[in-house]
């Protein structure tokens, strides 16, 4: 591995491995002898929380870990802050080894290089919100009218300027949650961790955060690590998409992918329920070549569910790449079959 | 009958004999390091003697008003000192007051980091707790006899004796305090990078403050509650006169200065009551009940 390809990556991790227990070592010990997960448990009480996780995430996407509860997705995202010490691997963010930080070099990291936004908020309930968003500007030292006016201004950003003075529990769950995202952003480091920043609000409420999200890493371009349990949020929002199980890994991709070729029968389950016209793109589907000049053309960015319309008129319509040149074409069959692949049989 | 398998006498007799040698050796060491206390004690008492009767009805009065912002209160506080003073028992209230207040402020000073340490360490808390529980249940009087033999009757053993019943429910309270904070405003807190003394004083302390008042308003209630016995080894005030009542079998006595006893209750447990549910309530915390 070279230097260079390490440095494109934000935050990597190798053969991270979590076991909560007693001897926590010794059960490691035995994991890597092929000892059974479930026999583990029965046996020594020690549970498997991650299993040999290695994940490479690279800079300014939107990396989504997706898994059920119990899954480990969120004591994964703990481990790039080290709010969770692995039992064994190696976490490297922006190329340093977090591992070998002490404690004062972990409180510096943590208030310049990551921070986070939490499911159930996380906010100081005796905080006004301008407050709570100087927070971690205010650990990390800033003088009190810059991190105010800092605060005010994301405040603004993530649409509640007027709430400053108010206090958390005065706000709806959408609003704590905004102001969680205003803290996060605040602090303007390079990572941000999103541990089921949306599952606790309300769908429509939740769609709206997740347009917002997306709006905002348009002029932000950091690296986001997002956790779901949701797997529509996470073809929504994702860039990519690694799906955990039982604390291991079992597919990582692009939404596409994921949607297209899923690994096993597990994530084929995801699959299934799934708003697949949303998560495949045109170019994963379309077939390349040159093509007759086209009455109507897609990017090939688009979503299946943009070019379904027009079928209405148009047998077929062309696939252009970002320069504006047709570089193939699609069909309504081909639309068709890639969205009814994991359909149940008909009867 | 218990059969007689162990005689007790040299037992007994050697337990006194190192109190007697405490009180020989360290006794001078023990008054030394009480001393601090009795300033303490002195200070406010003759501060409170010496501030006129009206200010301090008034101070009482307004505070209450401040804590409720309704008349019912200050009309209670106001009636109540007006009682004692009719009664011709104001300097005796102020006296009970004083020692009420300096063995309120030393279990404060005490039992505040005994609680913030107990609820970072288990090991601490399994030995606190039961030691809480001993001090809160072993008669005051088993412990009243070692402290008059090493400091002499007076104000440092009564003083004392207050102390080490009225601090537990500070301790208990700070504790239960920390360990009710939601655990993920820690770990946000954590996640900021804030240093450990950070989070003690930014966020623990703050959102325990509420159950902390309410084990400083417990603190007052015992050390009042331990007036009459603190007073059998010299402290003085209200106590006093109970005391006299009793071996006098003056019944009004010992009535009137009960009723002051009550009345200062009333008025320090509904204060500090009244200032804890405010800023409970300001804190967002009003509907958590303890």
């Amino acid at each position: 591995m070279s230097q260079q390809q390490t440095a494109d990556y934000a935050i990597r991790m190798r053969k991270v491995t979590k076991i909560f227990g007693d001897a926590p070592l010794q059960a490691l010990e035995m994991l890597r002898q092929g000892k059974s997960k479930a026999d583990l448990q029965s046996e020594s009480g020690h549970v498997v929380g991650l299993d040999d996780v290695s994940l490479d995430i690279e800079r300014g996407q939107i990396f989504v870990v997706m898994g059920l509860s119990g899954s480990g997705k969120s004591t994964l995202v703990r481990h790039v802050n080290r709010l969770i010490d692995p039992t064994g691997g190696e976490i490297e963010v922006d190329g340093v080894d977090v591992l070998k930080m002490n404690l004062a070099e972990l409180r510096e990291f943590r208030r310049s290089k990551v921070t986070m936004v939490f499911q159930k908020f996380g906010l100081l309930p005796h905080r006004s919100v301008i407050d709570n968003v100087a927070y971690g500007l205010e650990t990390r030292g800033v003088g009190k009218a810059d991190r105010m006016q800092a605060a005010a201004q994301w405040i603004e950003t993530v649409g509640l300027a007027g709430y400053e003075q108010s206090l958390p529990r005065q706000l709806s769950g959408g609003q704590q949650q905004r102001v969680g995202l205003a803290r996060a952003l605040a602090m303007d480091t390079d990572i941000i961790l999103m541990d089921e920043a949306f599952s606790a609000l309300d769908p429509l409420i939740r769609s709206g955060m997740q347009d917002q999200l997306l709006s905002l890493q348009q002029q932000l371009g950091k690296t986001i690590l997002f956790i779901t349990h949701d797997f529509d949020e996470a073809l929504k929002i994702g860039n990519r998409i690694a799906v955990l199980r039982d604390g291991a890994v079992q597919q990582v991709g692009r939404p596409e992918d994921i949607v297209l070729r899923p690994a096993n029968a597990h994530i084929e389950e995801f699959v299934r329920d799934v708003n697949k016209a949303r998560a495949i793109r045109v170019r994963s589907i379309m077939e390349t070549g040159p093509a007759e000049a086209c009455e109507q053309a897609v990017a090939m960015d688009a979503r299946c569910e943009d070019v379904l319309p027009l079928f209405a008129d148009h047998q077929w319509v062309g696939v252009l790449n970002g320069q504006g040149v047709q570089i193939g074409r699609i069909t309504a069959r081909q639309v068709i079959k890639a969205l009814a692949r994991y359909a149940p049989q008909a009867g | 009958m218990f059969p007689d398998v162990l005689d007790t006498v040299p037992l007994r007799r050697a337990v006194d004999d190192a109190l007697e040698w405490v009180v020989m050796h360290w006794g001078g060491g023990f008054e030394a390091a009480a001393y601090p206390l009795l300033m303490l004690l002195n200070i406010l008492e003759r501060l409170l003697i010496a501030t006129p009767w009206w200010a301090i009805i008034l101070l009482l009065t307004g505070l209450a008003w401040l804590a409720t912002r309704t008349w019912r209160l200050p009309a209670v506080v106001l009636v109540g000192l007006v009682f004692i003073g009719l009664m011709d028992l104001w300097r005796d209230a102020m006296a009970t007051t004083a020692l009420m207040i300096s063995a309120t402020l030393a279990a404060i000073v005490i039992s505040i980091p005994l609680g913030v340490w107990m609820a970072r360490s288990l090991r601490v808390r399994h030995v606190v707790v039961p030691l809480l529980d001993l001090m809160q249940t072993l008669p005051s009087f088993v412990y009243l006899i070692p402290t008059v033999m090493i400091f002499g009757p007076g104000k440092i053993p009564a003083l004392i004796a207050t102390i080490v019943y009225a601090a537990p429910p500070l301790v208990r309270l700070t504790d239960l305090g920390l360990r009710g904070i939601d655990p993920a405003v820690m770990e946000a807190s954590r996640a900021f990078g804030t240093t450990p003394a950070q989070r003690l004083l930014g966020v623990q302390i703050p959102l325990a403050l509420p159950t902390i008042l309410a084990g400083v308003n417990q603190t007052t209630m015992m050390a009042l509650s331990m007036v009459v016995v603190a007073s059998m080894i010299g402290a003085g005030g209200l106590g006093y006169q109970v005391l006299q009542g009793i071996g006098r079998l003056e019944v009004s006595r010992g009535l009137f200065a009960g009723l002051g006893i009550v009345v200062l209750a009333i008025v320090f447990d509904r204060i500090t009551q009244a200032l804890g549910k405010r800023l409970q309530a300001r804190i967002g915390l009003a509907e958590m009940r303890i």
